[in-house]
């Protein structure tokens, strides 16, 4: 067990991140996507901390939780307020900026 | 022995990460998706165990694998979505796209590791012998409070307006009827 093996599984779950933000549409499944994405570098600070010996990246991992918190808040905030709106949570169907 | 045993563990934690997160990603049902994600994140923490981020691995069940999935599964079951209203946009040409985005840059992120030479560095090495006896007997979690109330003090306030501010934004923007 390396810090290769760690990065590389962090990888390997920023890549499932990224493949659901672009082949789904529903905001919902997207959102949880860029949650996995935030996991996965989370992950990657974890290994190069212990690599170092140095507590400074499991500080950011913590303070990258707090945000994650607050932007899944407000994130589900706006896809209620998007569904009251519209009633759909189709990414595609929100194009309202665009005209 | 405790090596075996921790590489062991490392497979498993990631065979759970890597599953449940392919599977929490392709279920068409949204609640099916919310219960695969927080196996995922409950995967994730056992991975913290083993890098020693014991304080770390209790606030990713605490907060990802509790909170935040509870709020997703409110919202899901809140919109109360029925599967026909996704099939009109999401295409086979969709996941094909992102299929092949994501193996590209995971090639690329593999290949670059390998070159980084990270494979060659082993995981845990600050933890062994006489001055990781020592960090061990500390204890990490105590460890851990020490630069987050001297060194980063202040973004750790900041963190606390924050979500106060998301808090209060996130009422405001569900309460107001949008026109």
């Amino acid at each position: 067990m390396t810090v290769g093996h760690m990065v590389t599984l962090a990888g390997v779950l920023f890549t499932l991140g990224i493949m659901g933000v672009i082949s789904r549409r529903n905001i919902l499944v997207v959102l949880l996507s860029v949650e996995l994405m935030l996991n996965a570098a989370a992950l990657t600070f974890v290994a190069f901390s212990n690599w170092h010996g140095n507590l400074d990246g499991q500080v950011m991992v913590f303070f990258a939780i707090a945000v994650a918190a607050a932007e899944v808040a407000v994130g589900l905030a706006v896809v209620i307020a998007l569904f009251r709106l519209r009633v759909t949570v189709d990414a595609d169907q929100v194009s309202m900026l665009k005209q | 022995m405790e090596k075996q045993v921790s590489t062991v563990f490392f497979w498993i934690f990631a065979a759970l990460i890597a599953g449940s997160g392919l599977i929490a990603i392709t279920r068409r049902n949204a609640v099916a998706t919310a219960m695969w994600a927080s196996l995922c994140f409950v995967g994730i923490a056992g991975e913290f165990i083993l890098m020693h981020a014991y304080f770390l691995a209790v606030v990713e069940v605490l907060v990802y694998a509790g909170a935040i999935m509870v709020l997703f599964l409110f919202v899901i079951m809140l919109i109360n979505l029925r599967e026909e209203d996704l099939k009109a946009t999401e295409g086979a040409q969709l996941h094909i796209a992102g299929a092949l985005f994501s193996l590209g840059f995971l090639g690329a992120l593999v290949w670059t590791v390998r070159r980084a030479g990270l494979f060659d560095i082993p995981l845990n090495a600050k933890y062994v012998g006489a001055e990781g006896t020592a960090a061990a007997a500390a204890g990490e979690t105590a460890q851990l409070a020490v630069p987050l109330f001297s060194d980063y003090v202040l973004p750790f306030e900041i963190v606390s307006f924050l979500l106060l501010s998301a808090i209060v934004g996130s009422v405001l923007i569900t309460k107001r009827r949008l026109s």
